[in-house]
């Protein structure tokens, strides 16, 4: 193997969290390595190494060779490395026509010319279409496409450069089974012209379709790498999320009334319904891969969005939250996933941030009383151990651990029925995660908790019992502390669930209708 | 040294200029210069007033100056042309400033219209509606009206007393109304920008709109308000205006909208509050009132006067923006 792209012991660190430690890692031309990795893991952050967009702190790469520093994004397309991004959208200019699309960087580069020249242009086009086996009318505009199509003229663009390594990140992520088969092929096309592809997924079809190697990181490290045929993918998948078991005291979980009742609940049109209950003073840890349904099962708890079907039923009640301030009224709290952008008011100070949805207990007539506001925040520091000066520093001149216990007192500052909470434990190190957990813990009593978390050793750490969450599906039960984690990662990974075999194509197509 | 300049400087700032002026243009220091400088920037105020409150939702209302000329030529029209009271003048224009904003609000929250453009369309539209009764020209008693007619009617005692009325305080009618009335709403919104949980809701969705909705806030109802308190803040300035000229002329007030949107910024930079305040703004306003009328004492001529104002702004910009980031960069 004579490697495209050579990683050599790479580091980043933003301010005091080293997000990559120590990346070493060689990627093959003419090979599709795929890249695994949990929330925070450090995936994102090394892409963005490589396409320019961040400089690391140490390590070397080397590109085909030679040494590959890129000063910038356009820097680092110069010099190889081509990367799609998940999002469509940004792929392609909707307005535009096929061949315009395809060849929007020369359309870009000033020296091709003032003027469009219409029919040379749609030549080069199909030319171009034709190269990567595209079957298009390169005069359609693009708004009339479909998103697999969308995608492989994003695909096709990139490719027009030439790239040494081209980057795919989540491509499939929109993609009905049908679609991503023929993204699939375009894919097993571009590998023979030699380039290396480093293809971000977490999916098995994906995998078995087009992979030639794993890489699981975990931690800002490569925590594993698979490339014997054919693919150990449920050690890539254990690679990724770990289970050493961290010692933490679950004991005490006294078991009371059922609180949540999900009946036949349907996250999306055509799922599977989904079954469930929780109690009061039990934590339920729900996990499964980015895209198995988390977020939008609290998304629907919190009244964000409607379920496709089925009833929530509150101690008994119908519970139908019209939108988050019914969902609060009715005593249900969310705290949501992805502080940054879900929950921090950077222009509010420590007490600003955590009474915001609570306001009305802290006013009289709607006039705030300040030394009240204050004196409950100064609690919850202490509660949650928060390191500050005090409850009037400005938010955003705290660490990430400290913020994100911040936005979980916000949620504990007032006692409610239900509280679920995202990815609770996102981009914090593991004394925050333990101080979070701890009170967590210590404060569900008397509420049922849900905690939607993707890293298998944050269920076990917090929960009395965890479900597994597949496709939108639930696809395992387990008993927090005793649980079986091979058998959680198995069903994390969709390759073995309780109804018997797992039916994948089925069930995407089932997300796709 | 930095946060103590970024907190202090532009309030010091303007201490100098007080001391400057008093020293070297004659007739600056007294209670009537004093009171003038406040005049001549308390209807621009007000409508700052009410732009601040759409800065701190993160939205920005273009369409205020067109709002209060409109409230003008309503007020004229219906005084002088229907011969209605002032009572009921003052109650239309408010209604009027109320509506605008709440087709503002709808059309930025509901339509999704950016709200630089929401309300510049708006403000087109306005300065367009306003000349269209009167075929363009500006209302007085005794003007010939399209149909043929002469308009009899008069600007009622009363609506006038509420541009030109003068309180006494100390001295004999010192305070003019419009005074009163600046004062009074700066005090207003910033009690209620400062010390209400809606006032703090409004900062929080302007900071983070997405977090604010996820605590609970009705970001759209908290929007469409701000919108109707911008809208009737520059009514309110256009009845002045309107009281103070005593007919509907056409022309005035073409520079309430920059004007005011400048204080509104300047205000920013005041006690390094680095967001709009109702505070700042008032001092904002009266900075650029203090700098023009101490400028006009020492025979700076008139067309200067928008050079100084811009001058001011980006000094204040850059206090708020440069200094402040130096700092939280710096940790």
């Amino acid at each position: 193997m004579n490697p495209a792209c050579d990683i050599v012991g790479v580091k980043k660190s933003f301010g005091a969290t080293h997000v990559l430690r120590d990346i070493s890692l060689s990627l093959p031309a003419g090979k599709v390595t795929v890249l695994m990795g949990a929330n925070g893991a450090g995936k994102s952050t090394l892409v963005k190494v490589l396409c320019g967009v961040h400089h690391a702190d140490a390590g070397t790469v080397t590109l085909g060779g030679r040494p590959y520093r890129p000063e910038g994004p356009s820097d680092a397309i110069a010099q190889g490395v081509v990367t799609v991004h998940q999002s469509i959208a940004d792929g392609v200019v909707a307005d535009l026509d096929v061949a315009s699309n395809l060849l929007l960087d020369r359309l870009a580069d000033p020296a091709s010319g003032l003027f469009v020249r219409r029919k040379a242009m749609r030549a080069e086009a199909a030319r171009v279409a034709a190269l990567m086996g595209l079957d298009l009318d390169v005069t359609a505009p693009v708004a009339g496409l479909g998103l697999a199509d969308r995608q492989m003229i994003a695909i096709a663009r990139a490719m027009a450069r030439d790239p040494k390594l081209l980057i795919l990140d989540e491509p499939t992520s929109s993609l009905s089974a049908k679609e991503a088969e023929r993204l699939f092929a375009l894919i097993r096309r571009l590998r023979e012209t030699g380039v290396a592809i480093l293809y971000i997924s977490h999916r098995l079809s994906d995998i078995r379709a087009v992979g030639d190697r794993i890489v699981s990181m975990r931690d800002g490290q490569v925590s594993g790498v698979f490339e014997t045929a054919p693919l150990d993918y449920e050690g890539a998948v254990t690679a990724m999320l770990g289970h050493a078991m961290t010692d933490v005291n679950l004991s005490g979980a006294a078991r009371g009334a059922e609180v949540l009742t999900l009946d036949g609940l349907r996250l999306r049109p055509g799922a599977p319904a989904i079954t469930m209950a929780a109690h009061a003073g039990e934590i339920v840890a729900i996990t499964g891969l980015v895209g198995a349904g988390k977020t939008r099962t609290a998304e629907i708890l919190f009244g964000l969005c409607k379920s496709a079907g089925g009833e929530i039923r509150l101690e008994g009640r119908p519970y139908r939250p019209e939108d988050a301030a019914d969902a609060i009224r009715q005593g249900v709290h969310l705290c949501p996933k992805d502080r940054a952008d879900n929950a921090v008011i950077p222009a509010f100070d420590l007490t600003g941030n955590m009474t915001l949805p609570f306001l009305k207990r802290f006013s009289r007539l709607s006039f705030l009383r300040a030394g009240h506001q204050r004196r409950r925040t100064a609690d919850l520091i202490g509660d949650l151990g928060i390191v500050c000066r005090s409850e009037r520093d400005d938010i955003a001149a705290l660490s990430g651990g400290n913020q994100q216990k911040v936005i979980v007192a916000r949620w504990l500052l007032e006692p409610c029925r239900l509280l679920v909470l995202d990815e609770p434990f996102q981009g914090v190190d593991i004394q925050a995660r333990r101080d979070i957990g701890r009170r967590i813990r210590e404060t569900a009593k008397g509420r049922a908790t849900l905690v939607f978390v993707s890293e298998l050793d944050e269920a076990l750490e917090i929960a009395d019992r965890i479900l597994v969450l597949h496709d939108h599906a639930i696809t395992g039960e387990h008993a927090g502390g005793t649980a079986d984690t091979a058998a959680i990662i198995a069903q994390v990974s969709g390759q073995v669930s309780e109804q018997g075999a797992p039916d994948k194509q089925d069930q995407k197509e089932d997300l796709s209708a | 040294m930095t946060r103590l300049a970024i907190r202090y400087g532009f309030l010091a700032l303007l201490a100098g200029l007080l001391i400057f002026f008093s020293v070297f243009a004659d007739g600056f220091f007294g209670p009537r210069s004093a009171v003038f400088i406040f005049q001549s920037v308390a209807i621009t105020g007000i409508l700052a007033l009410g732009v601040t409150c759409t800065l701190v939702v993160g939205g920005f209302d273009l369409s205020i100056g067109s709002v209060a000329t409109s409230a003008l030529m309503l007020s004229a029209y219906a005084m002088v042309v229907t011969g209605l009271s002032a009572v009921t003048a003052v109650a239309l224009c408010l209604v009027m400033g109320a509506v605008v904003g709440l087709v503002n609000g709808l059309l930025i929250v509901k339509f999704k219209v950016p709200d630089l453009l929401a309300t510049l369309g708006m403000m087109f539209l306005l300065i367009g509606a306003q000349r269209i009764p009167t075929e363009g020209r500006s209302i007085s008693t005794g003007m010939t009206l399209p149909d043929g007619s002469t308009a009899e009617g008069t600007f009622a005692p009363a609506f006038l007393w509420l541009g030109r009325h003068r309180f006494d305080l100390i001295l004999e009618n010192l305070i003019p109304m419009p005074v009163v009335v600046f004062v009074a709403a700066g005090l207003l919104i910033w009690v209620f920008l400062t010390f209400t949980r809606h006032g703090r809701m409004m900062y929080a969705i302007g900071s983070n709109e997405r977090a604010a909705a996820l605590a609970g806030a009705n970001v759209n109802r908290y929007k469409v308000a701000a919108y109707m308190i911008s809208g009737v803040l520059a009514s309110v300035g256009g009845i002045l205006l309107a009281g103070r000229l005593g007919r509907g002329d056409i022309a005035s007030g073409n520079n309430l909208l920059l004007d005011s949107v400048a204080a509104a910024l300047i205000g920013f930079a005041v006690l390094g509050a680095a967001k709009p305040n109702a505070f700042g703004t008032a001092i904002g306003a009266l900075f650029v009132g203090i700098l023009l009328q101490g400028l006009t004492m020492m025979n700076a001529p008139y067309y200067t006067q928008d050079f100084v104002k811009g001058a001011v702004l980006v000094v204040a910009l850059v206090f708020t923006f440069a200094l402040s980031n130096a700092v939280k960069t710096r940790g």
